[in-house]
C-alpha cells in the first residue's frame, strides 16, 4: 500500500471514530431543539430546519428554579477555582521553595485526599455538615460556602500538585535576587512568582472550574433547596418531574458546554491533570 | 532553600481545609462505625455495638453482590479500555489530516459531566425515543428494554463507560509511545522481525510503565462510578447495575441508619485501599525483579 493510501485510510478511520464520539452529544442536541410532537416515530439523525424550535431552552432558563442552580453552581465553581488556586499557590510554593521536615510525607497526603471513593464520605459528611459544623441554627448544609469548602478535597490537591510542577521550573535564583532587594515573601510571590506562572495559573484555574461544575455526588447529597447546582437539576429529570425529555436535553447541552467551550484552551494539559503528572501529555 | 517558619504558615491554610474536608470525616466515620446510630429506631441516640455493623455486612446479600458488580464492571471496562485505547493510540501516532482536530473530538467525552453523559445515553436508549431500541428492533429484531432486561442493562452501563473513559486510555498510551525511543523499533526491522514481533518485543516492554499508571488510574475511577450509572439505569432492573457507590448513596444513606452506613463505607474505603496496594506492590515487584 502507498503511504498516501494508508494516510486516507487513517483518516478514514478517525471519521468513523470521532462520529461514535459525537453522534449521541449530535442526538441530544436534537432532542432539545425539537417540537414534542416530533420526539417519537422513526429516529431521524439530519436536523430538520423547518420545524426546530428554541422553546425548550427558553423554558428552562426562564424558569426561576434552574436560574438558581444555574447561578449557584457558576459561584461555587468559580470560587472554588479561585480558592484553590490561591491556597495551592502558596501551599505549592512553600514545597517548591521552603526547608521543611517531613514535607515529602505532606505532599503524599495531600494527594491521597484525591483518591478516595467520594461515596465512602457522602454518609460523614452529611453527618459533619449538619451537625457539628454549625453555629445554633445555621450549618454549612445546604449552603455555597459548604459546598465551595468541600470542593477543596476535590480540587485543592490537583492545584497543590499541578502548581508545584510549574513553580520549580521558575528558577530559584529570581526570587533570591528579589529577597536581596528587601523584598518580603508575599512581595516575592505577586510580583515574581504569579507574573511568571500566569499561564499556569490559569490552566489549573479552567481545569478545577470544570471539576467543580461537573461535580454531582457531594451537591445532591449536601444541599436541598437553596445550593442545588445545574448538575443535581438535571439528575431531578429522571426522578422528579417525570420525563420531560426535551427540556431534560435542553439542560443536558447547558451542562457540558462549558466543557466543550474550554476544550481548545487546555486540551495539551488533560493528560498531566488527569494522570497528576504519572503520564507527561 | 529558606526557613521552614514561613513554609509552614504558607501550607496552613491548605492543611486546615483538608484536614476539616478529608481527615475529620475519615475519623468521623471509623467513630460512627462502632456505634448503633438510626434516627428512626425505638431508640435514636448512638449507642456503642462494637464490631456488629462489620459482622452484619459479611452477611448482607446486597452489599455483596454490589462488591461483585462493581468489580465485574471494572473488569470488563478495563479490559475493553485497554485493548481500544491501545489500538487508538497506535492509530492516532500514524500521519493524517486533521490530527489536531480529531484528537480534540475524541478528547471531548473526557471533560463533560459524568450526569450529563448519563443523560446523554439515556436519550439514546429510551424506548420509543432514542435510536439504539429503534434500530435494535428493526434491523436485527431485538427487544432492547434496560428496565427489563439485566444483562442489556449491565452491558449499556459498560459500553457508555467506554464511549466516556476509553479517550483517557488513548490519550495517556499515546503520550506514552510518543516518547519511546525509535531506535530498537528500527534496529529490530533492520533485523528482520515482523510488526507483531515487534509490538510484543519491543513496544509492550517499554510501555509498561505507562500502561500500568493507566490500569492504575482507570480502576480506581471505574470502582467509584456513580453519576453516569445513576442517570442511565437508576441502578435497575432491581440491583442489576447498583453498584458500591450507588449503594451506599441511594439505599444505604438514605435509611438513616448511620452506624451500619458508616461501617459499609469504611469497609468501600477499606476494599479501594487493598485494591490499590495490591497493585502498588504487583506495579514496583514487576520493577526490581531481575530479568
Amino acid at each position: 500500500m502507498t503511504r498516501a493510501g494508508s494516510k486516507w485510510i487513517t483518516f478514514a478511520l478517525w471519521v468513523l471514530f470521532s462520529l461514535m464520539t459525537l453522534v449521541p452529544i449530535w442526538w441530544m442536541f436534537l432532542v432539545s431543539v425539537k417540537q414534542r410532537a416530533d420526539l417519537f416515530g422513526k429516529p431521524s439523525f439530519l436536523l430538520n430546519i423547518g420545524r426546530m424550535t428554541w422553546d425548550n431552552y427558553a423554558i428552562v432558563i426562564t424558569n426561576p428554579a434552574f436560574q438558581k442552580y444555574m447561578l449557584n453552581s457558576l459561584i461555587v465553581s468559580t470560587a472554588n477555582a479561585a480558592l484553590v488556586c490561591a491556597l495551592g499557590l502558596l501551599a505549592a510554593y512553600a514545597m517548591s521553595r521552603y526547608r521543611m521536615k517531613g514535607k515529602d510525607n505532606i505532599f503524599f497526603w495531600v494527594l491521597t485526599n484525591r483518591m478516595a471513593p467520594p461515596a465512602a464520605f457522602l454518609l460523614p459528611l452529611y453527618l459533619l455538615f449538619t451537625g457539628v459544623f454549625s453555629v445554633g441554627e445555621w450549618s454549612l448544609f445546604d449552603t455555597r460556602i459548604g459546598l465551595i469548602l468541600l470542593y477543596c478535597v476535590l480540587n485543592l490537591p490537583f492545584a497543590f500538585w499541578l502548581l508545584q510542577g510549574i513553580i520549580d521550573g521558575i528558577p530559584a535564583e529570581l526570587d533570591e535576587a528579589a529577597y536581596v532587594d528587601g523584598a518580603s515573601t508575599w512581595q516575592v510571590l505577586r510580583t515574581v512568582i504569579i507574573p511568571l506562572a500566569g499561564p499556569g495559573i490559569a490552566v489549573t484555574g479552567i481545569l478545577t472550574w470544570v471539576f467543580a461544575w461537573n461535580e454531582y455526588l457531594f451537591a445532591s447529597t449536601l444541599t436541598s433547596v437553596n445550593a442545588r447546582t445545574i448538575t443535581t437539576g438535571l439528575a431531578e429529570f429522571v426522578t422528579v418531574t417525570g420525563t420531560n425529555w426535551g427540556q431534560m436535553a435542553a439542560v443536558a447541552m447547558l451542562t457540558l458546554l462549558p466543557a466543550a467551550l474550554v476544550l481548545a484552551l487546555v486540551q495539551k494539559h488533560i493528560v498531566a491533570g488527569l494522570t497528576f503528572g504519572a503520564v507527561k501529555g | 532553600m529558606r526557613s521552614s517558619t514561613t513554609g509552614w504558615l504558607l501550607l496552613l491554610p491548605t492543611i486546615v481545609i483538608l484536614v476539616f474536608t478529608g481527615v475529620m470525616p475519615f475519623i468521623y466515620v471509623l467513630l460512627t462505625s462502632f456505634f448503633d446510630w438510626n434516627l428512626f429506631a425505638v431508640n435514636p441516640e448512638p449507642q456503642w455495638a462494637a464490631a456488629n455493623n462489620f459482622r452484619r455486612l459479611v452477611h448482607d446479600a446486597e452489599f455483596l453482590k454490589s462488591i461483585w458488580l462493581t468489580l465485574k464492571f471494572t473488569l470488563y471496562v478495563l479490559v475493553s479500555q485497554v485493548a481500544i485505547g491501545f489500538a487508538l493510540a497506535r492509530l492516532m501516532m500514524r500521519d493524517f489530516p486533521f490530527k489536531k482536530f480529531f484528537r480534540a473530538v475524541h478528547t471531548l467525552p473526557l471533560m463533560i459531566a459524568p450526569i450529563a453523559v448519563g443523560a446523554t445515553w439515556r436519550l439514546m436508549t429510551v424506548p420509543g425515543l432514542g435510536p439504539i431500541p429503534y434500530y435494535l428492533k428493526n434491523w436485527f429484531g431485538i427487544d432492547y428494554r434496560l428496565s427489563m432486561f439485566p444483562d442489556q442493562a449491565f452491558a449499556s452501563v459498560v459500553l457508555m463507560d467506554i464511549w466516556h473513559w476509553t479517550p483517557f486510555v488513548t490519550l495517556t498510551l499515546l503520550a506514552g509511545l510518543s516518547n519511546l525511543p525509535q531506535e530498537p523499533v528500527e534496529q529490530a526491522r533492520i533485523d528482520g522481525a515482523n510488526e507483531v514481533q515487534i509490538f510484543w518485543d519491543i513496544i509492550l516492554p517499554a510501555m509498561k510503565p505507562v500502561l500500568l499508571t493507566t490500569i492504575f488510574i482507570r480502576i480506581m475511577d471505574a470502582l467509584r462510578v456513580v453519576d453516569e450509572v445513576w442517570m442511565l439505569t437508576q441502578g435497575g432492573p432491581g440491583a442489576e447495575t447498583r453498584f458500591i457507590g450507588l449503594h451506599i448513596w441511594k439505599i444505604v444513606f438514605p435509611k438513616t441508619d448511620y452506624g451500619y452506613g458508616s461501617a459499609m463505607s469504611l469497609l468501600t474505603l477499606y476494599l479501594t485501599i487493598v485494591i490499590c496496594w495490591l497493585l502498588y506492590v504487583a506495579m514496583t515487584a514487576r520493577k526490581e525483579r531481575p530479568l
